[in-house]
């Protein structure tokens, strides 16, 4: 098992892509942008779908690719397990067929069952893709990309083809698969949320650049720029979910501390909140007021990014808070600053997952 | 009812009756006993045989090669594509007669490469496989056309897939592009063999009219026209019948695996 490496340089339309990145064995990279930012031109790099004017692939010890050397192998000889952002599957195919594609034909019946079984496939073996749920189609195309062991796992957006009621039972599978997985795996998408939840580390990328690199909890405390704090979006914090009476749902946080939802909600999920939806107090100060969270937190990180200030917040888990550089100074945040970090019920959303 | 609907309605009404009455009045003026009476003739057998002889032939020549060709005008993209597009249609819009003096031109006796056919001892002319050079002519664009349309509509994330999971680009055609474009290559076959079955001009010029040689159905039906009109018009329900039913075999295998696939 090797690492990942892509380094690219292409024209693309109105820009040009020019990235680097590597990605250890059994890691999960997200590769996080606004649409059109070159995500998918850099999984097509991997695959050998495209030919960059410049560039090197390599997977471990084996060249891939590179244009100075004139090295270039050819897409069915990289073992690259890709899913394609609307799954690709073979219509005219049944599903065991699809599964079983990269097989040996007489080995094709017997090996797809195992993988079938895995993905909760078995009953649909027989179906064509066409009369399956989205759901169930990407688990066709996982399935299928897994079926060869590949050498590197290659997901584009892998939940944007599915609505909103299936994502979340998705997403958690979708996260175990990568968790367990033993390749490098290289994911993009264009919702920092989905990064956050399926990366290990995030790598924020816009206009065929990368912006920033980090775990998403890093990002989200200290951006290197606007772009990077406004597309990070939501701070993401886990814990277990159980309803109280008035329309309440009470989370208890994993490492410490509650917060309270009005989203119906019940085990394991995901709260996200807005940094800037954050208010810092000093932590002596008593709780007064309508917002019902408040975590006690030391202040880990001050960012500046164009007139606002972003704190990297210690609260058992990693928080993000966004003040005015007048507050900053007011209340005297510096690294190492006890404060309490205070929020609205109605600003936390809950994400099974 | 408005104006505009009655207005439509006639017009289809009208194209519906003209298109189907001469079919129809070939079936009307020929009974059953005179249908199998002329096939009962030993020409007529001949001709028919002939038929299905030389159009199976070249269609078996314009699928092998017009596959291939078909799939790579379809998914490169090169300098002169258009142009390229352009040169294979344009036997669809050559006047018959035409298409037989290009091919006497070219491949005729005293045309461009007859030293070349005579020395390598080629002989098409006034010859079955002259007929089938004829047919393949004029009947390939009709296949061409169809395919690239069908080849350009595959789904090219379906192919770079295939291409992922370790299939070559010739498995890749093999397995994905064809079956997914199945139903449009069995539509430009069926074209294809239509128009070859129906052939008539090219062949008459650039390979003649010898019974049991050259002279295919629509060949035949013309021999008989001018002394033997009954024999004409049962010769021509007979060919009706014929690419009826090889047309619409071909539809509904392309289009029953068509179905499957979708």
């Amino acid at each position: 098992m090797g690492s990942l490496r892509v380094e690219a340089e292409v024209e693309l339309g109105t820009f040009g892509l020019d990235l680097a990145l590597d990605v250890e064995p059994g890691h999960c990279l997200a590769v996080a942008g606004p649409s059109g930012a070159g995500k998918s031109t850099l999984l097509r790099i991997a695959a050998g779908l495209l030919r960059p004017r410049t560039g090197r692939v390599s997977c471990g010890d084996t060249v891939w690719l590179d244009t100075a050397r004139g090295v270039d192998v050819a897409p069915e000889r990289r073992g690259c397990g890709y899913v394609f952002q609307d799954y690709a599957l073979f219509e005219h195919l049944r599903v065991w067929q699809n599964v079983g594609y990269a097989l040996p034909r007489r080995e094709r019946r017997a090996r797809a069952a195992p993988l079938l079984e895995r993905f909760g496939l078995t009953a649909l073996a027989e179906q064509r893709p066409a009369t399956l749920s989205g759901g169930e189609r990407q688990r066709v195309a996982l399935a299928r990309a897994l079926a060869r062991r590949p050498s590197v796992l290659l997901l584009d957006e892998p939940l944007s083809a599915l609505d909103a009621r299936t994502r979340a039972g998705a997403t958690r599978e979708l996260a175990a698969l990568l968790r367990e997985a033993e390749v490098p795996c290289l994911l993009v998408t264009h919702d920092f949320t989905e990064a956050a939840m399926l990366g290990d580390e995030v790598a924020v990328v816009d206009a065929g650049r990368l912006v920033q690199r980090g775990t998403p909890a890093a990002l989200s405390a200290a951006p290197g720029s606007a772009f990077v704090a406004d597309f990070t979006g939501a701070v993401v914090l886990r814990g277990v979910a159980r309803p109280r009476a008035q329309g309440l749902t009470i989370v208890d946080l994993d490492g410490g501390g509650q917060v309270t939802s009005t989203d119906a909600a019940e085990g394991a999920v995901a709260a996200s909140v807005y940094p800037w939806d954050i208010a810092i107090e000093p932590a002596g100060a008593g709780h007064t007021g309508s917002a019902r969270n408040r975590l006690l937190a030391e202040v880990a990180s001050v960012t500046a990014v164009g007139g606002r200030v972003r704190l990297g917040l210690l609260a058992g888990q990693p928080l993000a808070a966004e003040v005015s550089e007048a507050a900053a100074l007011e209340l005297g945040l510096t690294p190492g600053t006890r404060v309490a970090a205070t929020w609205k019920a109605t600003a936390t959303r809950l994400i099974p997952g | 009812m408005t104006l505009f609907r009655a207005s439509i309605g006639a017009a289809l009404i009208a194209a519906l009756l003209f298109l189907t009455v001469p079919i129809l009045a070939i079936f009307l003026d020929t009974s059953p006993g005179q249908l199998l009476d002329s096939l009962g003739d030993p020409s007529a057998r001949d001709a028919l045989l002939l038929s299905l002889q030389t159009t199976t032939l070249a269609l078996a020549i314009i699928l092998v090669v017009g596959t291939p060709a078909a799939y790579q005008l379809a998914t490169r993209r090169f300098r002169g594509r258009s142009v390229v597009l352009t040169l294979v249609e344009l036997p669809l819009v050559l006047p018959p007669a035409v298409a037989g003096i290009g091919l006497l031109a070219a491949l005729g006796p005293r045309g461009l490469f007859g030293g070349a056919l005579a020395g390598a001892h080629v002989d098409l002319v006034l010859q079955k496989a002259g007929v089938v050079v004829a047919l393949v002519f004029v009947a390939a664009p009709f296949y061409l056309r169809q395919a690239v349309a069908a080849f350009s509509a595959v789904d090219p994330s379906v192919v770079q897939a295939s291409r992922t999971l370790g299939a070559s680009e010739a498995v890749t055609l093999a397995r994905v592009v064809i079956p997914s474009a199945v139903s449009g290559l069995a539509a430009g076959t069926a074209l294809a063999w239509g128009r070859a079955l129906g052939e008539f001009g090219a062949t008459l010029m650039f390979a003649g009219s010898f019974r049991g040689i050259t002279q295919t159905v629509p060949l035949g039906i013309y021999d008989r026209f001018s002394d033997d009109f009954p024999g004409a018009l049962a010769l021509s329900a007979v060919l009706v019948l014929v690419s009826a039913a090889l047309l619409l075999s071909v539809k509904l295998l392309g289009g029953g695996r068509g179905l499957a696939a979708r």
